[in-house]
């Protein structure tokens, strides 16, 4: 197979260790560096990108809301009463002061089918973009393992606002030393959602039907 | 692939059959438009957006050209990771491969995330002979999974049934009867009978949207849910990529996660987009393979104008955006890759003997090229395999071949554009020949051969004066 991919490139100047390991930004099919002349930085200052991140966060109908770092364990304590969480899932790593009072909460060590039953999950995230709405989590402290954000039927991350990038070039060099570790990535912009059935759109088919954000300013 | 070779019904015969279903048309032009307008808002949102198009046009080039190199680089990290990569040559090998590795498990069952790589092989036939039940996840994959369908759009493969259609369906395939036909409703339906699924099923199936050579990190963009669910719960993971598929460095990756959802959704960015590395200690499955098929990838690969068609990232967006497409649907293309961009990928990735009315499926308005997030000159393709198309038909030869009509009037046509003097008098003949076509000015009906091509269009007549006899008059013999 690789022999006819080389035979194929064979008299196109192409192939045969032409390219290997020169990386990013070598050389595209004229021989030139790949001209990236797309906005790599955004230079906007905090308080307008956390606007915006905001903004696109409520435009997929998840809930978004900016608060203050002493009101988390609060809010997120409200957010489980009012829908009457009796058990919340909270990933190692998540900070102590953050977590609510009120419902049992579980750690990273549960199995599948309590996985499956318990009503929510908090966590922290890697990053945050702006322009998209996205947040991505990284399986660092506070998130766990990628399984702990999917099963649930409701997800409340919280997001630190210097952690809110203005562009997506900045949030793929932040994660590349992730990746280069062999850490799975998830970039979720809003809730599950489809659009299968005549283009409607549905909020929540397999992932958590519920997402929520807290963006914790200064 | 031989179990794939019937008999392939040409376009222009397989466009009525879909033209004469009202239904299908409502739904298409709907959903085509609805599309077409949010793509547009969105790609006008950002200031780079041409930018972005010629480094994501660049940076598949650039893989193509190196693409031997990187494959290995890539196998060589997932390797490291502690995944296996299998090379598959075509679609039986690689059927095979995935057939043995399910069989290992020792499932029956494996869940699948919306893949148009696997479609293109057959792969969910394949596993049926081996015994295994491969469980489509993705909703529009799961509808017409259940109604025994083809997909006809490569974003919203149901895009041809409507919400009461399906409900009737869930109503005799999942015994769900109490249903109303709004969507989220039947949202939720499907969302019961997939979890206890998704839970239990220990191997995973699913296609690749990327894959970075550099760190040997496969990505996979969606919206449901069922992709997540189907690349970290079970135990087994198989991937199957097509080699086309591959970017060199983890930074391309900004280029194509602005691209793809804007241009293929109309959104910021899709619900979950999940990237991984080989195998995690204690995060997802334990087992992951990722098979290379080439399937006649390699092929293209050596045709350096056809080799644009290897670019394209599945967006969708040619298809919306294409006035032919919008009108017949996808089944007509005969091919899991429909619209503008099947029609160049298809007659390349198998034989072009048995697809050459594809090429022909267009008016090469250019609305496909100026959609396309990656620049793929789709007409220009077009007409570079037309070529191939009359060169192949003269070269099959034969006395009928070189009385073909066609070939014998541009043969005409090709002598007197050559030469002054026979283009002159050409013009002189048909300001004659033409008088007892013209009514008021205009030619509306051609006899014999030309009358199928006039039944849509109206011709100007020939002037009374050219512009040569006009030029000589004024100047002489000057040139």
């Amino acid at each position: 197979m690789l022999a006819r991919i080389r035979s194929a490139l064979a008299g196109t100047g192409g192939g045969a260790g032409a390219g290997a390991g020169r990386g990013a930004g070598s050389a595209d099919d004229l021989g030139e560096p790949v001209e990236r002349s797309y906005l790599m930085r955004d230079e906007r200052a905090t308080e307008v990108r956390v606007a915006q991140f905001v903004e696109m966060v409520g435009e997929y109908r998840a809930g978004v809301r900016v608060v203050e770092e002493t009101e988390i364990a609060e809010i997120a304590a409200t957010a489980c009463a009012d829908r009457r969480f009796t058990r919340l899932l909270v990933p190692a790593g998540f900070p102590e002061a953050w977590r609510p009072a009120g419902p049992e909460l579980l750690g990273d060590s549960v199995d599948l089918e309590t996985l499956a039953s318990v009503d929510g999950v908090i966590t922290t995230c890697a990053l945050a973009i702006a322009p998209t709405g996205t947040i991505v989590l990284d399986g660092g402290p506070g998130q766990g393992r990628r399984a702990l954000s999917l099963i649930p039927d409701y997800h409340l991350c919280i997001v630190r606002d210097e952690q809110i990038l203005g562009s997506v070039p900045e949030a793929v060099r932040s994660l590349r030393e992730a990746v280069a570790g062999g850490r799975a990535l998830t970039f979720i912009s809003g809730p599950s959602a489809t659009s299968d059935i005549e283009l409607q759109r549905v909020e929540g088919v397999h992932g958590p039907r519920n997402l929520e954000v807290l963006v914790v300013g200064r | 692939m031989s179990r794939l070779e019937l008999p392939m019904v040409p376009f222009p015969d397989a466009a009525k059959v879909a033209l004469e279903d009202s239904q299908l048309r409502r739904n298409l032009g709907k959903a085509t438009s609805a599309i077409r307008a949010k793509r547009l808002a969105l790609t006008a949102e950002l200031p780079d957006w041409e930018q972005l198009r010629e480094a994501g046009r660049r940076i598949k080039a650039q893989t193509m050209r190196n693409l031997d190199s990187y494959l290995l680089q890539l196998e060589e990290r997932v390797t490291a990771a502690g995944g296996t990569v299998h090379w598959a040559e075509d679609g039986d090998e690689a059927n095979r491969i995935v057939g043995e590795l399910v069989r290992r498990t020792g499932s029956s069952e494996a869940i699948k995330v919306k893949s148009l790589t696997t479609d293109e092989i057959r792969l969910n036939d394949a596993l049926a002979d081996a015994g295994v039940q491969a469980i489509e996840t993705d909703l529009a994959e799961l509808i017409i999974q259940l109604a025994g369908e083809a997909s006809s759009h490569i974003l919203v493969p149901a895009i041809h049934k409507n919400r009461s259609e399906i409900r009737e369906l869930f109503a005799r395939t999942l015994g769900e009867t109490g249903l109303s036909d709004d969507p989220a409703d039947l949202t939720r339906a499907a969302r019961k009978y997939l979890r206890q699924k998704f839970l239990s099923t220990t191997v995973g199936i699913s296609g690749a949207n990327f894959a970075v050579a550099e760190t040997g990190t496969v990505c996979v963009v969606e919206s449901e849910g069922n992709g997540r669910m189907c690349i970290t719960l079970p135990r087994t993971l198989i991937t199957v990529m097509g080699i086309e598929k591959l970017v060199p460095s983890w930074q391309d990756m900004e280029v194509f996660l602005q691209l793809l959802p804007r241009s293929s959704t109309g959104e910021r960015m899709n619900p979950y987009t999940s990237f991984w590395t080989g195998v995690h200690q204690v995060d997802g499955p334990r087992e992951f393979h990722l098979v290379l098929l080439d399937n006649g990838r390699s092929k293209v690969l050596a045709n350096e104008v056809g080799r644009e068609a290897l670019h394209c990232i599945r967006c969708s967006a040619c298809l919306n955006a294409c006035p032919v497409y919008e009108r017949t649907g996808g089944h007509a293309y005969g091919s899991v890759y429909p619209g503008p961009i099947g029609a160049v990928l298809t007659p390349q990735l198998r034989e072009l003997a048995r697809f050459e009315s594809l090429p022909y499926a267009s008016t090469l308005c250019g609305a496909c090229f100026d959609a396309c997030p990656v620049k793929i000159n789709i007409p220009e393709l077009l007409v570079h395999l037309r070529g191939q198309v009359v060169a192949a038909r003269s070269e099959r030869g034969g006395l009928r071949s070189s009385l073909d009509p066609e070939r014998l009037a541009m043969r005409a046509a090709a002598r007197v554009f050559a030469s002054p003097r026979l283009y002159e008098r050409a013009q002189r003949v048909s300001r004659v020949a033409q008088l007892p076509f013209v009514r008021r000015g205009r030619i509306e009906s051609l006899p014999g051969y030309l009358r199928g091509w006039s039944a849509t269009r109206d011709l100007r007549a020939v002037p009374k004066e050219f512009f040569r006899e006009w030029w000589k008059k004024r100047h002489g013999d000057r040139q």
